[in-house]
């Protein structure tokens, strides 16, 4: 029942589907094993918190998840692009903080709605193009060339104002407020739709364009896959583009969510990335993983949140040492299991 | 002569040294009396003691970072950590019946030291006996360990009043900071410990090839445990200064970004991300560039918020200078120039 709501379910469903084939083997692989378990603890936490709290088997509790963590699933798709080959990007939250203050300067001194979005994204591409470029024809650390790309975007955020920016513009009042039903009495948001436009694609850019198998090929070996005569240079650097390009469309659904710029906003969102991407079931070592996992893991740090605010006594300090347990198991679930293959 | 100074210039902290010297030329320029030391209450004030002094909470985490790095590692908890001793120890003084007895205050910065020794235990777990990636491990307490901290201080911003607590953070030795003192016994143990035995030795194979140490006897597990404290040891420490500084302790803000900062001196001074060599000299001109660059920044009359743009053109400058690939580029120069040039033979 669930998993009807997730927006693509079919490589989901396709370890079920193999699951007569032999379930164990499902379970103990480092492929399928760790989404399997993330969706597993997402079905428990959402049944266990319907028993617990009165009005939480809803619909719109479920499209809560997703209004409220749309640019976080757009963030955790470009970080699992970046993740499958291997590398890792930390610059993300503060290029939504960024494009957040462009947004919201740019509105203020009377730009139009459909000229300033554009320019957000591709000021984003822009930079992780400048780090793609760093990481495989400088041969620095993915870390480092990211570290600087945030200290950039972070200190860009503080020079346009220090100060809260707060947005009016019809155009992202409209986008940011409105309601789209569905039937029911549930509703979403534009951003949703945007945030699951964006998962299709990724899905779809992964698992059926050379692209998509080069991305995996490179987190498997890259040794290899220079010998093979796979595009390494151009997959390496575009993967840092799309990355650049998802956290620029994070961070304008994030704009949409807020409307407002504020530059110490999303302080720490990368890590909410990662920890969805790893909870997600990729291996951080790259080749092994899946968008739709990413999805899963941002969903299960959302009800997290979820049931400690429905809860109400728990405190929100809590969240991040839950998710810190939660990094922990699942990777030390994925250290076993990919131990166990070799 | 030449070959002298080309030596100099092929040496590690020779481009470290080179930016330390800029910007303090830029210091000079804006502000006459940047080398002025004077003397006030019999404590020494100037431009270069607030470097020193604010630079040190930077150095002592860094030195910790540049055993980890060594050995091919990374320590993403360190901020984290510095909250958690700072939190420890307020919430201790605050319960204290008096805050300003000296016994009391030893009991706070123990225990904080102590709760360090735990962090660094954990994470050395993690890294060493069930073989995580080191980010990642690390990445586990970064997150949490705000939590923790906001547990401790139970989301509050603990202020306390304790005159001998503050003399870590902002009291003076005959005339020199406390915290100087500090940056220097823990820059000097590890140089001691590292340097004068062959323990610096192992470190670097370690880092170099894990396996091939161990196969050798070189025992990593208890070199990567010990790494990791060391480092969780110098973030508790790192945590105290920073607490004593401001007298409060705040979960949220205590150490934001220091393990930013610690990195980056660390990759400055020419200790490479790749682990198996590492300089703790380099590490400590990285960490005065670091704090060196704040200070400019202010003097220059940039508005100090903007020192992480700084900080990025840093990284990015040293970053690509270090490339293999700008190696490249400018030994093929050098050949051309010297083919050019008619001695082909003799400078290849």
């Amino acid at each position: 029942m669930t998993i009807s709501l997730a927006p693509t379910p079919a490589p989901v469903r396709s370890p079920l589907q193999r699951a007569t084939g032999g379930i164990r083997g499902t379970f103990t692989s480092p492929k399928y094993g760790p989404v399997l378990v993330t969706l597993i603890l997402f079905v428990a936490v959402f049944i266990g918190g319907g028993i617990r709290y009165p009005g939480f088997f809803s619909g719109q509790v479920l499209l809560n998840l997703l209004v409220d963590n749309a640019y976080l699933i757009v963030l955790a798709v470009g970080m699992t692009f970046v993740i499958l080959t291997g590398g890792i990007d930390l610059s993300v939250g503060a290029v939504v903080a960024m494009s957040t203050m462009i947004a919201a300067s740019l509105l203020q001194s009377g730009w139009p709605a459909y000229a300033v979005i554009p320019l957000i994204l591709l000021a984003t591409s822009l930079l992780g193009l400048l780090v793609g470029i760093m990481v495989h024809y400088f041969k620095v650390q993915p870390f480092i060339a990211t570290l600087a790309a945030m200290f950039l975007a972070r200190g860009l955020c503080y020079i346009i104002s220090q100060n809260s920016i707060s947005i009016s513009d019809p155009t992202f009042i409209a986008l940011g407020v409105g309601r789209i039903p569905l039937g029911g009495g549930l509703s979403i948001t534009p951003s949703v739709i945007i945030a699951v436009v964006v998962v299709v694609v990724a899905v779809w850019v992964l698992h059926r364009t050379r692209f998509g198998r080069t991305v995996y090929a490179l987190g498997g070996s890259e040794q290899s896959g220079l010998l093979m005569g796979l595009p390494v240079a151009r997959t390496k650097v575009l993967v840092y583009v799309i990355s650049g390009l998802c956290s620029g469309i994070a961070g304008v659904l994030f704009t949409l969510y807020t409307l407002s710029g504020y530059p110490l906003t999303a302080i720490g969102t990368e890590l909410d990335a990662i920890a969805a991407v790893v909870i997600g079931g990729t291996l951080l070592a790259g080749g092994y993983g899946f968008v739709l996992g990413s999805v899963l893991g941002v969903l299960v740090l959302g009800i997290i949140q979820t049931i400690i605010s429905f809860e109400g006594t728990l405190s929100s300090w809590w969240t991040r040492i839950f998710i810190g347990a939660l990094l922990l198991v699942f990777i030390v679930l994925q250290r076993v299991l990919t131990a166990r293959r070799r | 002569m030449t070959a002298a100074l080309a030596r100099f210039v092929s040496n590690r902290l020779f481009w470290p040294l080179v930016m330390l010297v800029v910007l303090f030329l830029i210091n000079v320029v804006a502000f006459p009396g940047f080398f002025t030391i004077t003397m006030r209450d019999g404590n020494l004030y100037g431009s270069l003691i607030d470097i020193l002094r604010n630079g040190a909470p930077t150095l002592i985490i860094a030195v910790g970072m540049t055993l980890v790095i060594a050995t091919r590692g990374i320590d993403l908890s360190v901020g984290a950590v510095c909250a958690i001793s700072g939190a420890v120890a307020c919430s201790i003084l605050l319960g204290a019946s008096n805050p300003a007895d000296p016994g009391v205050v030893a009991v706070a910065v123990l225990t904080a030291i102590a709760v360090g020794l735990v962090c660094g235990l954990w994470n050395g777990f993690l890294v060493s006996v069930l073989g995580i990636q080191p980010i990642i491990a690390t990445l586990i307490l970064m997150t949490a360990g705000r939590g923790i901290a906001m547990l401790i201080t139970e989301g509050q911003i603990l202020t306390v009043n304790s005159p001998p607590f503050k003399v870590l953070g902002a009291g003076f030795w005959f005339g020199i900071p406390v915290a100087v003192y500090i940056g220097a016994a823990v820059f000097l143990i590890a140089a001691a410990l590292t340097r004068r035995s062959a323990l610096g030795m192992l470190i670097e194979s370690v880092g170099i090839n894990p396996e091939a140490s161990r196969q050798a006897g070189v025992r990593a597990r208890v070199l990567l445990f010990a790494v990791y404290t060391f480092c969780a040891l110098c973030a508790a420490v790192a945590g105290l200064i920073l607490t004593a500084n401001t007298m409060a302790a705040d979960a949220n803000n205590a150490g934001l970004f220091i393990e930013l900062d610690a990195i980056l001196a660390v990759v400055i001074g020419g200790t490479s991300l790749a682990g198996g060599r590492y300089s703790l000299t380099g590490t400590l001109i990285g960490a005065l560039v670091i704090q060196t660059l704040v200070t400019t920044v202010y003097t220059v009359g940039i508005p100090p918020i903007a020192t992480m743009v700084f900080k990025a053109a840093v990284v990015t400058i040293v970053c690509l200078l270090q490339s293999p690939t700008t190696n490249e580029a400018f030994r093929g120069f050098r050949r051309r120039l010297a083919l050019r040039s008619g001695k082909g033979v003799a400078a290849a």
